[in-house]
């Protein structure tokens, strides 16, 4: 891939109040995105983090700062693994309210040169997205990792 | 009008209607190799006129495989992975999910009864 943007989109029925809830609060972001949480107050400027449990204890997996907040519309954050702070990319999340629906698009760009995360965010968004959609569609998350 | 992703199953028919077609996979191919490009740009490897690639990019647009994003002036066209993710999920990975239980539940089986010898 020449250009390692990524966009993905999708139409969800629900509010975009809902689907903001559904990405920022860790308590929602658990249940569809294989148990881990996205921590923040998503104040610009804050850090977030993504927080998995891995047995008793809590482990960062990406971190990264809070860039533009525009509740319920627009989220830009940085993404990097806490072990390779350099490798940074950037990901934005919109929401666009449409009759009964909101089109999510979730674009991540930004990618170093060198960086390997371009190839495993292209794995993980198509499924996260989709256990997303089911999670605020039917109460339900898909089983999103079950193959890694 | 803007398609409706998968929910529906009409909108799975585009999808389908969307892939039946060589061209079509091609310009999805074109832009898996490099993705974000203009009318222009992709007009240029095709042996099409630009009133066919564009025919070609609405059907796909339509189908939400190919996702726009505006750069100033210019039209970017970007794959979109999720109509396809969605499709696979329906019909393969909640097999794959069966097979992969079945080899989880065997292992489980063989070292019980290596245990038990």
């Amino acid at each position: 891939m020449k250009n390692p943007k990524q966009v993905y989109q999708t139409y969800i029925r629900a509010t975009p109040k809902k689907t903001w809830d559904a990405i920022t609060k860790p308590e929602f972001t658990r249940q569809y995105w294989a148990g881990i949480a996205n921590v923040s107050d998503w104040k610009p400027g804050s850090k977030w983090n993504h927080v998995a449990k891995v047995g008793k204890q809590e482990e960062v997996w990406i971190t990264g700062e809070v860039v533009e907040s525009v509740a319920p519309k627009r989220l830009v954050i940085t993404w990097a693994d806490p072990d390779d702070l350099k490798d940074q990319s950037r990901v934005t999340f919109e929401i666009e309210p449409m009759k009964g629906m909101v089109c999510l698009t979730v674009t991540h760009d930004q990618f170093k040169a060198s960086s390997t995360m371009a190839g495993k965010v292209a794995w993980g968004w198509p499924r996260v997205l989709s256990s997303l959609k089911s999670f605020l569609e039917t109460g339900k998350g898909l089983d999103v990792f079950s193959r890694s | 009008m803007q398609p409706i992703g998968c929910i529906l199953n009409d909108v799975v028919d585009e999808v389908f209607k969307a892939l039946a077609d060589a061209s079509r996979r091609k310009l999805l191919d074109i832009l898996f190799k490099n993705n974000g490009q203009t009318l222009n740009e992709l007009c240029a490897p095709l042996d099409m006129t630009r009133q066919a690639v564009t025919k070609h990019l609405v059907i796909l647009e339509q189908a939400n495989l190919i996702a726009v994003k505006w750069r100033g002036r210019e039209k970017l066209h970007y794959l979109n992975p999720m109509p396809l993710h969605e499709i696979y999920e329906r019909w393969i990975g909640k097999y794959e999910r069966h097979r992969l239980q079945a080899l989880s539940d065997l292992k489980k089986g063989l070292e019980e009864n290596k245990d038990s010898k």
